[in-house]
C-alpha cells in the first residue's frame, strides 16, 4: 500500500519511462503480496492438518503396517506378510461379524428410513401444528442421549421381565416371549431395534424437511387429476425428497457398520457370537487377546467394507443432484 | 390445502403413536429406577413406595460431581480448539484458496467416513509411547483429530458462500488476513460456529470408544464412558443402574430442551453434511 503511494509522487518530465517501471513495480509487489498470502492462508490450515495428521492419518498407516505383523504389542513383532488377512477369510467368527454388521443395515437403516418415509408423507399435511412442532423435540431425543444409555434402557425393556414381554402376555402372546437379547436367533434383530429406535426420529424429521420444500401446487394438480395418496406418494413425495433419503441411508448405514456401543452394552457380541460386529471384534482382539496384527487387518477389511458401500449411496445422492 | 378429516385424524395417531415409542423407553427407565434396590421390577408399574434415594445412591456410587467435573474437563479441551483450528482451515481454504486447497480439502474429505475403530489400536500404542494412556489428553488429543474432517468441511461450506467483495472492501481498507478474519469472518460466522460447536459437544459427552479403550479410570473418562463402567459394576442392581443411566443422560437432555432449536437445526444439518 505505502510503497505505491510514494512512486506516485516522482517529477512530471518522466511521466512515461518511469509509470512503465511502476507498473512493473507494481505488478512484482502484487505477485509478491499474493505469494505472501499464498502462504499465510497455508498456514491457517497448519493446526488442523497437524491434528489431523498425528490422530488420523498416521494411525490409518500404522493400522495398515500392523496388519503384516504378528504383534502382541509388548514383545517383538515379526512380519508375517498376509497370513493375518488368510486367517480372517478362514476364521468363521470373523466373518461372521462382518455378516452380522451387513445384516444390522437391515434394522439400523431401512427399519428406519422405510417408516420415516410413511410417518413422514403421513403427516406432511400438517407439519407446522402444534403437535408436529412438539414431535419434533421428542422425536430427536434419542439422538441426544448416549448410546450407551440407549443400551441400558433397551437391555432392561427386552430382558424376560421386561416390558415388551409383558406386553406380549397382556395380548396373550405368552409363547413369543423370550429374552430377546439372550437368543441366538432374536439377538441380532433385538439390536436392532435398538439401532432403529435411535434412528427413526432423525430420518422422519429429515424427510419431513424434504417434504416441506415440494411445491403444494403439485399436489393440487395430482387432487384434481383424481391421484390417490399412494400415487402422490410415488408421483410426487418420493422422486422429491430422493436427496434427503440419500442422507438418511448413508448416516444410518455408517451407523450399522460402525455399531459398538450399543452392542457392547447389550449383548457384548455374544450369545455365542450371534452379535458379534467388526467394531466389537476389533476391540476384543486389539485389547483382550492381544493380536494387534489380527486386529488391524481385520480393522483394514472393515474401512474397505465402509467404503465399499457407502462409496456407491454418495454417488446416487450426488447424481439426483443435477 | 384439501384434506379429509379422516386422514389428518390417523396421521395424528400415527404421530402420537412414533412420540409414545420414543417416550416409553424413558418413562420405563425412570419408574424402574423407583423401585426397592437389588429387585426385578416388571412392566410400568409404579412402585409402592417410591425410592428416590436411589438417585441420591447411584449419584454417589457414580461419583457423579467428579463425573461431571470430567466430562467438562474434556469439553473444555476438545471444543474450543477443534472450533478454532477447524475455522482457520476453512476460512483458508473456503475463502481465501491458497495454491493446492483442493489437494488438501480432499485429504481431510478422506476421513470423513471413517469410524473410530479402524484407528483405535494404534491410537492407543500412540498414547501408551506419548506416556498419555489413563490421561484426559488420550481422549482430548485424538478426537480433535478425529472430528478435523467433518468439522473442517462444515467450515469450509460456510466460507464458499461468503462473497468475495468482502474481504476486498476489507483489503482495501488496510486489512490484514487475520484482521481480515477475526474482525470480518468471525462475527459473520455465529450460526454456523455454534452449530458445529453443539455438535461436537455432544459427540463428545457421548464419546464411549475413546473413554473405554485410553482411560481406565472412570473419574477421568467422558460421561458415556463413565456409564460403561457403571453398568459393569452395578448391572446386577438394575434399579440403581437406571437410577445412575438417569443422571448421567440427564444433562444432556437439559442442555438440549433450553437449546432445542439450535440443536434441532445443528443435528439436522449435521446430518445433511456428513
Amino acid at each position: 500500500m505505502m510503497q505505491t503511494r510514494t512512486t506516485g509522487t516522482t517529477g512530471r518530465r518522466e511521466v512515461s519511462e518511469q509509470s512503465s517501471t511502476s507498473a512493473e513495480a507494481r505488478r512484482r509487489a502484487l505477485r509478491a503480496r499474493r505469494l505472501r498470502r499464498g502462504w499465510v492462508a497455508l498456514g491457517l490450515v497448519v493446526p488442523a492438518a497437524v491434528a489431523y495428521a498425528a490422530f488420523v492419518l498416521r494411525p490409518l498407516v500404522l493400522t495398515v503396517q500392523y496388519s503384516f505383523y504378528d504383534w502382541n504389542g509388548v514383545t517383538e513383532s515379526t512380519w508375517v506378510g498376509a497370513e493375518n488377512y488368510r486367517r480372517l477369510v478362514d476364521n468363521p467368527e470373523m466373518l461372521g461379524s462382518i455378516g452380522n454388521a451387513l445384516e444390522l443395515i437391515v434394522y439400523f437403516s431401512f427399519v428406519p428410513v422405510l417408516l420415516g418415509l410413511l410417518t413422514a408423507a403421513t403427516i406432511r399435511k400438517f407439519a407446522t401444528s402444534r403437535l408436529a412442532l412438539v414431535s419434533r423435540t421428542v422425536l430427536f431425543l434419542p439422538q441426544v442421549i448416549p448410546l450407551v444409555a440407549a443400551g441400558i434402557m433397551w437391555t432392561w425393556l427386552l430382558a424376560s421381565d421386561g416390558l415388551v414381554n409383558e406386553l406380549l402376555r397382556g395380548i396373550g402372546l405368552d409363547a413369543l416371549t423370550r429374552a430377546w437379547l439372550g437368543d441366538t436367533s432374536t439377538a441380532l434383530p433385538a439390536v436392532g431395534v435398538i439401532g432403529a429406535w435411535v434412528a427413526l426420529g432423525l430420518c422422519m424429521l429429515l424427510l419431513l424437511a424434504g417434504m416441506a420444500k415440494i411445491d403444494p401446487s403439485l399436489y393440487e394438480a395430482a387432487r384434481i387429476d383424481g391421484a390417490g395418496a399412494v400415487r402422490e406418494f410415488f408421483a410426487i413425495t418420493l422422486p422429491s425428497v430422493r436427496q434427503e433419503i440419500g442422507v438418511c441411508v448413508t448416516v444410518t448405514v455408517i451407523s450399522a457398520l460402525a455399531a459398538f456401543d450399543i452392542v457392547y452394552i447389550s449383548t457384548q457380541g455374544g450369545p455365542a457370537n450371534s452379535t458379534l460386529v467388526p467394531g466389537l471384534e476389533i476391540y476384543y482382539l486389539g485389547f483382550f487377546s492381544r493380536e494387534v496384527g489380527q486386529a488391524s487387518a481385520l480393522a483394514v477389511v472393515f474401512m474397505a467394507l465402509v467404503l465399499a458401500v457407502v462409496l456407491p449411496i454418495q454417488r446416487l445422492t450426488r447424481e439426483s443432484d443435477r | 390445502m384439501i384434506v379429509s378429516a379422516r386422514e389428518t385424524w390417523l396421521s395424528r395417531v400415527l404421530l402420537v403413536v412414533l412420540m409414545v415409542v420414543t417416550i416409553v423407553p424413558f418413562i420405563s427407565l425412570f419408574v424402574t429406577a423407583l423401585h426397592a434396590p437389588g429387585t426385578y421390577p416388571s412392566g410400568l408399574e409404579w412402585p409402592e413406595t417410591p425410592y428416590w434415594s436411589n438417585f441420591v445412591d447411584a449419584f454417589t456410587a457414580a461419583d457423579m460431581g467428579a463425573l461431571l467435573w470430567s466430562s467438562l474437563l474434556i469439553e473444555i479441551g476438545v471444543v474450543p480448539v477443534a472450533l478454532l483450528i477447524a475455522t482457520l482451515a476453512g476460512f483458508s481454504l473456503g475463502h481465501l484458496r491458497p495454491p493446492g486447497h483442493r489437494a488438501i480439502f480432499l485429504t481431510f474429505v478422506l476421513g470423513l467416513t471413517l469410524p473410530f475403530q479402524a484407528v483405535i489400536v494404534p491410537l492407543y500404542y500412540q498414547m501408551r509411547d506419548l506416556g498419555l494412556l489413563n490421561t484426559r489428553w488420550a481422549i482430548i488429543l485424538p478426537l480433535i483429530g478425529l472430528y478435523m474432517p467433518f468439522a473442517v468441511m462444515w467450515m469450509r461450506a460456510h466460507f464458499v458462500t461468503m462473497p468475495e467483495e468482502l474481504s476486498e472492501a476489507a483489503r482495501i481498507d488496510g486489512a490484514g488476513t487475520w484482521a481480515l478474519f477475526s474482525r470480518i469472518h468471525v462475527p459473520l460466522s455465529v450460526p454456523a460456529l455454534s452449530s458445529l460447536g453443539i455438535l461436537l459437544f455432544l459427540w463428545t459427552w457421548n464419546q464411549f470408544l475413546l473413554a473405554v479403550v485410553l482411560v481406565d479410570d472412570p473419574a477421568k473418562r467422558t460421561m458415556a464412558g463413565a456409564l460403561g463402567a457403571f453398568q459393569g459394576q452395578w448391572g446386577t442392581d438394575v434399579p440403581l443402574l437406571c437410577a445412575g443411566s438417569l443422571l448421567i443422560l440427564t444433562p444432556t437432555l437439559i442442555v438440549f430442551l433450553v437449546f432445542q432449536r439450535r440443536f434441532v437445526s445443528a443435528l439436522m444439518q449435521g446430518a445433511l453434511k456428513g
